[in-house]
């Protein structure tokens, strides 16, 4: 399909033990498959965040969300992909870096905002935050100074601008019975 | 009470109505499990005692439950399955943990496949030993977690009644399907004040239910005035929505054909003149022909399984597709559709009528008369008594002998799809069969389910391959224990006849593995203390089905047919819909092949 884009989906659930293990157990079994997955606390309590980025074309998302809201414990499912948003990922990126080269790797990090954490006589280890694109800009120019060890967290994602009051997700869903 | 009981040395019968109310008590949470199957309207629970259940059921001689011991635990889980398809009802099933909780699986995903709502009750270690592999321990809410709609483990009594209600609420609530429930001993052993409510069941997440948009109706509305040559593809959303009734007024207001999935045949009757039959891999040749030209599709209820669309690619290519389906996980899952319509189908389909306007499609009709005119219905009636016993003849017979009134469970494989094309279901729940799954070994303790939930006056065949069977024969001794009245026709010919087919067609009739011997059918009933029969000719019949539906007990026959016959009309796995091995046809007035099963003009 031409439209298999990398989508972004903000899944929320319930904070209980095992939640995680179906989401991801429903991607893996659907043969969904999943780039990068972060979840962590919301603003509000019992109440998770997860940020999925997946490869899927457009009726394949639809699936994925529609399946996603099949499980008991999931309150809310978003895909934002084509929506204006805030997406950042969270890399730690350890370089060699002898004297020599440890002014020429400052001032890269200063011209991608990465900041070095660390200093040991023949490494830096550099943070740097951004959307995944600018990651991979920095890790491109970073490569022929030799990198020693690299952790990227997944990307975790937000829309931009306050919420829709009609959007804004009710803090306790009211079903009803049949 | 007791100074009016006749005989008070022998207490009074446990029944529901003299039930103490125990709200307010201090009770085990053993007495709690009971306590909450009660007041969800539960009569029979299908199990095995084991040691992580054993509080479970030593606390259950005080509730008016009946239980029903089964002699392998896959046996419950269909027998909760069977239970819940011909009720409609939540059919509950109880094992221990470890080996007791695996033997339910194969039931817990034929229950899932084809939307069962059954809660399956399973004994855990206690909480402190939980992960550490003790002894009977496994992970079974892990296991199950994909074939499952929900489940849940108990660590604590006090979860008892919350997490049990939930697990009722969601097996039967929207699409239904199978819940777990694994109960820890120290739960069931601890002891708490037992409250119950009867507000209904909130769950911040769970969406049960869909309200179909507008639109949607009107347009599909429109597509169905516009169309010339529309076929509704009835599934078993017909059944699990109790839309019997609305459709058949659809039918009669739209004057559009219907052709039913495997799972639909009966939710809207055989005997309607606007019944195609069932379409799909060994769908009538003229169904499946009328989807292919069709140029609207109204599929209700159905999930357009790759047995029914044959090669995707092709099916019905010219038709429009409305589809009304309560999952929204199923749209544009294997056919993208034009309009989607999301909610209830009986809802949607009363929703729907009063904009039905009866459009005559002569073309249409006369069409579909020439198909049917082309490759009719196989004259079994007339056909020359050569000695030999044809499965055709067994089930056409069955349903002539039974007047189509009986409730037939089938199990997997081709006498499921003679019984689907001969036995004409004129109502919805009379055919239980594992669809989706395919689950070999499902008929006889489905049948024992449907049994408690069936009609008293309605007889319960079960209808069975020799392989099939002998899967899980062990429960005839459950039938003989419990008292329980079914009569199983062995669709005997000494081989696993669909793969026999298929290594006929597909694997240059190389049988590896498809000639099976069994036991003598007729000694093992016998063995059983249950009555058994052998017919081998199409004479010995009906004196031996007339025989078993007197005979008080459960009775076996076994039905010697025609070793190498074949289903026919077949699609060949990923073939296009209209490209079917048809059956051997008369050739200048005789019979091409061996097999008299032909194609002719003259109805049943």
């Amino acid at each position: 399909m031409s439209d298999v884009v990398k989508r972004t989906f903000v899944i929320f659930v319930e904070d209980r033990p095992g939640v995680l293990n179906r989401v991801t157990s429903l991607f893996r079994r659907r043969d969904f498959n999943i780039e990068s997955l972060t979840v962590s606390e919301s603003h509000e309590p019992g109440v998770s965040r997860i940020t999925v980025v997946c490869l899927a074309n457009e009726d394949t998302a639809k699936r994925i969300e529609a399946n996603v809201y099949k499980l008991v414990n999931v309150l809310e499912v978003d895909e934002i992909t084509h929506k204006p948003r805030i997406e950042r990922c969270l890399a730690l990126i350890k370089v060699r870096a002898d004297r020599a080269a440890r002014a020429e790797l400052i001032q890269l990090c200063e011209m991608f905002r990465a900041s070095v954490v660390d200093v040991a006589p023949e490494s830096l280890t550099i943070e740097a935050v951004g959307a995944p694109g600018k990651i991979q800009g920095l890790l491109t120019v970073l490569e022929p100074f030799g990198i020693e060890e690299m952790v990227q967290s997944g990307a975790i994602a937000m829309t931009r601008g306050s919420v829709p009051k009609a959007e804004r997700r009710r803090p306790v869903r009211e079903i009803q019975v049949a | 009470m007791s100074s009016n009981a006749p005989n008070p040395t022998e207490p009074a019968p446990l029944s529901r109505e003299t039930m103490p109310d125990r709200r307010g008590e201090v009770l085990t949470g053993a007495q709690i499990i009971w306590e909450v199957l009660l007041r969800e309207g539960v009569d029979v629970v299908f199990g095995y005692p084991g040691g992580a259940i054993m509080p479970a059921y030593d606390a259950m001689i005080q509730y008016p439950i009946r239980h029903v011991l089964v002699r392998h635990e896959q046996g419950a889980s269909h027998m909760a399955d069977g239970y819940a398809r011909a009720s409609g009802q939540v059919g509950v099933c109880v094992a221990t943990s470890g080996p007791g909780a695996t033997n339910l699986v194969t039931g817990i995903a034929t229950a899932m496949l084809d939307s069962s709502p059954i809660v399956c009750i399973t004994g855990q270690v206690g909480a402190n030993l939980l992960g550490s592999d003790a002894f009977q321990e496994i992970d079974i809410t892990g296991v199950t977690l994909p074939i499952t709609k929900h489940n849940y483990l108990v660590t604590s009594v006090d979860e008892i009644v919350p997490v049990m209600r939930e697990a009722f609420y969601i097996a039967r609530s929207g699409r239904p399907g199978p819940v777990l429930v694994d109960i820890c001993k120290n739960a069931q052993q601890e002891s708490t004040t037992f409250e119950w409510s009867d507000e209904p069941v909130t769950l911040p997440g769970y969406r049960p239910v869909y309200v179909p948009k507008d639109d949607h109706v009107a347009q599909a509305l429109e597509l169905i005035a516009k169309a010339k040559r529309p076929v509704i593809l009835a599934g078993q959303g017909v059944v699990k929505s109790g839309a019997t009734e609305a459709l058949t007024r659809f039918v009669d207001a739209s004057g559009i054909p219907v052709a039913c999935t495997l799972l639909g045949l009966g939710g809207f009757p055989a005997s309607h003149a606007q019944n195609l039959g069932m379409m799909g891999m060994h769908g009538e040749a003229w169904v499946n022909t009328a989807i292919q030209e069709a140029d609207l599709l109204l599929a209700f209820g159905m999930r357009f399984d790759d047995r029914v669309t044959g090669n995707l690619k092709t099916f019905a290519p010219g038709a429009r597709k409305v589809h009304v389906e309560l999952d929204p996980s199923e749209i544009n899952k294997n056919v993208k559709v034009d309009v989607p319509i999301i909610g209830d189908l009986k809802k949607v389909l009363e929703l729907m009528q009063p904009g039905l306007t009866g459009v005559e499609r002569p073309a249409w009709t006369a069409r579909i008369a020439e198909l049917k005119g082309d490759s009719a219905v196989r004259d079994i009636q007339h056909l020359p008594d050569l000695g030999k016993l044809y499965a055709a003849h067994v089930i056409h017979d069955l349903w002539r002998l039974t007047e189509g009134r009986a409730v037939v469970v089938t199990d997997v494989g081709q006498h499921q799809m003679w019984e689907a094309q001969y036995y004409h279901h004129d109502e919805p729940r009379s055919l239980i069969t594992s669809g989706g799954l395919g689950t070999m070994g499902f008929a006889l303790p489905a049948a024992i389910g449907a049994r408690f939930a069936a009609d008293p006056g309605k007889s319960v065949w079960v209808v069975v391959g020799d392989g099939g069977f002998q899967m899980t024969a062990c429960e005839l001794t459950t039938c003989v224990q419990e008292d329980i009245k079914v009569n199983i026709a062995i669709i005997n010919n000494g081989f696993l006849g669909m793969v026999r087919q298929w290594q006929e067609f597909f694997y240059g009739g190389r049988y590896v593995a498809t000639p099976i011997k069994s036991p003598d059918f007729v000694k093992l009933a016998d063995a059983h203390g249950l009555k058994g029969m052998r017919v081998e000719s199409r004479a010995d019949l009906a004196a031996a089905v007339r025989e078993a539906e007197a005979h008080p007990g459960t009775v076996v026959i076994d039905f010697r047919v025609e070793q190498e016959d074949s289903v026919y009309p077949m699609v060949p796995a990923g073939a296009d819909l209209g490209d079917m091995i048809k059956r051997p046809r008369r050739v200048d007035g005789r019979v091409a092949q061996h097999n008299p099963i032909f194609e002719t003009g003259e109805d049943r």
